[in-house]
C-alpha cells in the first residue's frame, strides 16, 4: 500500500486526523487538509490516487468547487465524495463532474476501504492505459521522449 | 367535527326563519280579523241603534195618537155626557173601530170615584184617589202610567187625561192593550237573538223581553247606563257571546226602549270570512314551515359537506406543511448528528486498530475494551440508521415513473412479508379488483408504502390474527385498503399517526417515520391516505391513487 496516495479533505479535524491515522496504520500514504483551498494547494504540489472530499464545508470553498478545481489539476485522481447531508442533487452534480462515488456519513470504515480500493483500481487501470498508449507512441515516434511532459 | 353543531345551527336557522316569517303573517291575520270584526260590529251597532231610534218613534207615535184621541174627547165632550154609561160605551165602540190597542175607557171624578166604564172588567165604583197616577194626571193634564198590576191583577198601563167642565175637573182614563203594545214593540226583534223591550228608569220591564223576563220583572240592565242619546252598551254573556244593547228614551225619558242583538249570530258572514282567513294563513304557515325546514336542512347539509371537505383539505395541507418543515429540520439535525457520529465511529475504529498492537494484546482488560468498542460501533450504526431514515424522509426526489400494476406491487410486497406473517400465525385474505389499468407511478415508492402498512398491520396484531387486503375502483380512483384486527389506535393517538417520529413501538424498533414517509409519497403521487380505527376492533388504512395513464413510449 506504500504507493497508494490518499488525500482526505474534511473540516472536522477530529474526523480527519482519525481517518488519516487509521489509513496510515494500514500503510496508506495518507494526507489530510481541512479546507478546499488547502486541498488545491496540496494537489498542485503532489499527485494523489484517491481524494476523499467532504461536500459540505462551512465557509470558503465548498466541496463541489474544490472538486471542479481538483479535476482540472489532476484529472486522473479518483474523488470519493463524503457528506453528512443527503443532498442527493449535490452528489449527482458531483458525479457528473467526474467524482468516482459518494458516501453518506457516518461511513463504515470497511466500506470506505472497499470504495477506495475500487477507485484505486480504476485509477491504476487508467494509468496503465495511458502508459501503454505512451509506450506505443514512443515506439512509433521515439523522438517524442524529448517533448515536454506534463 | 361534532355533528351537534350542525343540528343546533339547523334548529336555530329554522327557528329564526319561522319567527321572522310567521310572526308578521299571524299578526297581519289577527289585525285584519280584528279590523274586520270592528267594522262588522260597528255596522251591527249602527243597525240596532237605528232600529232603537225608529222603534222609539213608532212607540211614541202610538202613545201620542192615543193620548190625542183621549184629549180630543175630553175637550169636545161635557162631563155630563161622558158620565152617562151608554154614551161612554158608544164612544168606546167608535174609537175601537178607528184605533186598536184600547181595552177600556172610564170616567173618574175629581174625588177619584169611577163614575162610568166601558170595557170587559167590572171596575165601576172603585176609587182611584189613592192611585199614584191619579194625582199626576190631576196635576199635569195628561199622563201615561208605568205598567202596574192595579185592581185587575195583571200588568197593564193606562193613559189618562184631565177634563175641565164648568169648574168641574174629571179624568178620562183608557187602558192600553198589553198584547197590542207588546206586539208593536216586538216588531223590532230580528233574527234568532234579537230582542226588543221597554224598561222604565228603575229597570223594570214594561214589556216582556224575549229571553229574560216578563212585564214588571226586574231586568238586569241598568237604565242609567244609557245616556240621553241613543246609546250602545255591551254585555258579556255566560257562554262567551257578546250581546249588544241599544237604548233610546221615550215618554219624557221615563221609558227606555231597548234593542238587543247578539253579535255572534249576526256575524255569520264574519265567521265564514274568519274561517277562510284561518285556512289560508294555516296553509301559508304550513308551506313556510315545510319550505324552511327543507331548505335549511339542504343548506346546512351543504355547509357541513363543504366544511368537512375544507377540513379534510386543511388537514392534508397542515400535514404536508408539517412534513415540509420537519423535513428541513430533519435534514439539519441529521447533518449535525452525522458528523459527530462519523467522528465517534472513526475514533472507535482507531481504538480497535490500536488494540491490535502487541502490548494491548497482553492486557487483561482486552476483552472488555473489545466489547465496549463493539458496542460503540453497534450504537453508532443504530443512530446512523435513524439519521439516514430521517434523510430519506426529507429527500425530495423526482418520482421515477414506471408502468405499475397496483395489484402486482401488492403481491410482491406481500411475498416479502409472507414468512414473517406465517411465523406470527397471521392469515392474509386478499380480495383484489381484477381489471385495474396500468398506471404511471413509482413502483419502488409504492412498494415502500405497502410494505410499511403491511408491516404495521402485522406488528399491530402481534400474534394470531387476520389481515384483509382489498382493492377496488372507487370513483375512477384506485383504492387499496389494508385492514387488521389488532387492538386499534387509541383515539388520543389518532391525530398524530402521520406525524414524523411518532411511534408507539418499543425504542429502537420503529423510528416513527414509516407512516409520514408513506403519507408524503402518496401525496406526491396525487393520492390520499386515510384510516379508520376502532379500539379492540382494528384499523383500516385506505389509499386512493389517481389513475394516471402512462405516456406511450
Amino acid at each position: 500500500m506504500e504507493n497508494f496516495r490518499v488525500l482526505i479533505v474534511d473540516d472536522e479535524i477530529d474526523f480527519l486526523e482519525t481517518i488519516v491515522n487509521r489509513l496510515k496504520k494500514r500503510d496508506f500514504k495518507a494526507a489530510g487538509v481541512t479546507s478546499g483551498e488547502e486541498a488545491i494547494e496540496l494537489v498542485q504540489e503532489q499527485s494523489f490516487d484517491v481524494i476523499i472530499l467532504d461536500i459540505k464545508m462551512p465557509g470558503g470553498m465548498d466541496g463541489i468547487e474544490a472538486l471542479r478545481e481538483i479535476r482540472k489539476i489532476q484529472p486522473l485522481a479518483q474523488v470519493i465524495l463524503l457528506t453528512g447531508h443527503a443532498a442527493v442533487e449535490t452528489s449527482i452534480e458531483g458525479l457528473k463532474l467526474g467524482a468516482f462515488d459518494y458516501l453518506l456519513k457516518p461511513i463504515k470504515f470497511e466500506e470506505l476501504l472497499k470504495k477506495m480500493m475500487a477507485a484505486y483500481e480504476k485509477k491504476s487501470e487508467h494509468d496503465r492505459k495511458i502508459r501503454d498508449a505512451k509506450i506505443q507512441e514512443l515506439i512509433r515516434d521515439p523522438l517524442k521522449i524529448f517533448d515536454k511532459d506534463d | 367535527m361534532d355533528g351537534s353543531i350542525y343540528k343546533r345551527l339547523n334548529r336555530k336557522i329554522i327557528l329564526i326563519t319561522l319567527i321572522v316569517s310567521l310572526a308578521p303573517l299571524l299578526i297581519l291575520g289577527e289585525v285584519i280579523y280584528y279590523q274586520f270584526t270592528r267594522v262588522y260590529e260597528e255596522k251591527i251597532e249602527d243597525q240596532i241603534r237605528h232600529m232603537a231610534r225608529a222603534q222609539t218613534n213608532a212607540v211614541e207615535v202610538f202613545l201620542k195618537e192615543r193620548t190625542t184621541i183621549l184629549s180630543t174627547i175630553v175637550d169636545t165632550h161635557s162631563f155630563d155626557y161622558m158620565q152617562n154609561q151608554e154614551n161612554l160605551s158608544h164612544l168606546f165602540k167608535v174609537i175601537s173601530m178607528r184605533v186598536d190597542g184600547l181595552v177600556d175607557l172610564g170616567i173618574i171624578d175629581s174625588a177619584g170615584q169611577h163614575l162610568s166604564y166601558a170595557g170587559p172588567y167590572d171596575l165601576l165604583g172603585l176609587n182611584y184617589y189613592q192611585q199614584p197616577w191619579f194625582s199626576k194626571v190631576m196635576d199635569r193634564g195628561e199622563y201615561i202610567s208605568d205598567v202596574y198590576m192595579g185592581y185587575r191583577q195583571m200588568p197593564h198601563f193606562i193613559i189618562a187625561v184631565r177634563g175641565r167642565d164648568n169648574s168641574r175637573t174629571w179624568v178620562l182614563r183608557a187602558t192600553i192593550d198589553s198584547d197590542v203594545f207588546n206586539k208593536l214593540v216586538r216588531t223590532a226583534q230580528t233574527g234568532r237573538s234579537g230582542d226588543a223591550f221597554i224598561i222604565n228608569k228603575d229597570g223594570i220591564y214594561q214589556t216582556a223581553s224575549r229571553f229574560h223576563g216578563t212585564a214588571l220583572g226586574k231586568s238586569n240592565l241598568d237604565a242609567r247606563l244609557f245616556g240621553n242619546e241613543t246609546m250602545i252598551i255591551e254585555k258579556q254573556k255566560i257562554d262567551g257571546k257578546t250581546k249588544s244593547y241599544a237604548g233610546a228614551w221615550l215618554k219624557n225619558n221615563e221609558w227606555l226602549l231597548v234593542i238587543g242583538q247578539e253579535m255572534g249570530e249576526e256575524r255569520g258572514g264574519l265567521l265564514t270570512t274568519r274561517n277562510m282567513e284561518i285556512i289560508i294563513i294555516s296553509l301559508g304557515c304550513l308551506v313556510i314551515i315545510i319550505t324552511t325546514i327543507l331548505t335549511t336542512r339542504i343548506t346546512v347539509r351543504r355547509l357541513e359537506e363543504a366544511n368537512n371537505h375544507i377540513n379534510e383539505i386543511n388537514a392534508q395541507l397542515m400535514q404536508s406543511d408539517k412534513l415540509a418543515a420537519l423535513g428541513k429540520m430533519a435534514t439539519g439535525i441529521a447533518h449535525e448528528i452525522n458528523n459527530p457520529l462519523a467522528i465517534i465511529s472513526e475514533k472507535a475504529g482507531w481504538m480497535r486498530d490500536l488494540l491490535a498492537d502487541e502490548k494491548f494484546q497482553e492486557s487483561e482488560n482486552l476483552k472488555e475494551y473489545t466489547v465496549s468498542i463493539d458496542k460503540i460501533e453497534d450504537h453508532v450504526e443504530r443512530a446512523r440508521k435513524v439519521t439516514h431514515n430521517m434523510l430519506g424522509f426529507a429527500r425530495r426526489m423526482e418520482p421515477h415513473l414506471d408502468d405499475v400494476d397496483v395489484n402486482d406491487v401488492l403481491d410482491q410486497s406481500l411475498e416479502l412479508l409472507q414468512n414473517y406473517a406465517r411465523l406470527s400465525n397471521i392469515e392474509i385474505k386478499k380480495d383484489l379488483y381484477p381489471h385495474f389499468p396500468i398506471i404511471a407511478s413509482d413502483q419502488s415508492q409504492l412498494q415502500q408504502v405497502f410494505l410499511n402498512l403491511l408491516n404495521n398491520a402485522i406488528d399491530a396484531i402481534g400474534k394470531d390474527g387476520v389481515i384483509e387486503i382489498k382493492t377496488w375502483l372507487d370513483d375512477s380512483q384506485i383504492a387499496v385498503s389494508i385492514k387488521d384486527n389488532g387492538p386499534g389506535i387509541p383515539p388520543e393517538y389518532q391525530r398524530k399517526v402521520f406525524d414524523p417520529f411518532f411511534t408507539t413501538k418499543a425504542t429502537g424498533k420503529g423510528t416513527g417515520l414509516g407512516l409520514s414517509i408513506s403519507f408524503s409519497i402518496i401525496e406526491k403521487m396525487g393520492g390520499t391516505i386515510s384510516f379508520t380505527s376502532k379500539e379492540s376492533e382494528g384499523t383500516t388504512f385506505t389509499i386512493r391513487l389517481p389513475v394516471v395513464i402512462p405516456e406511450r413510449k
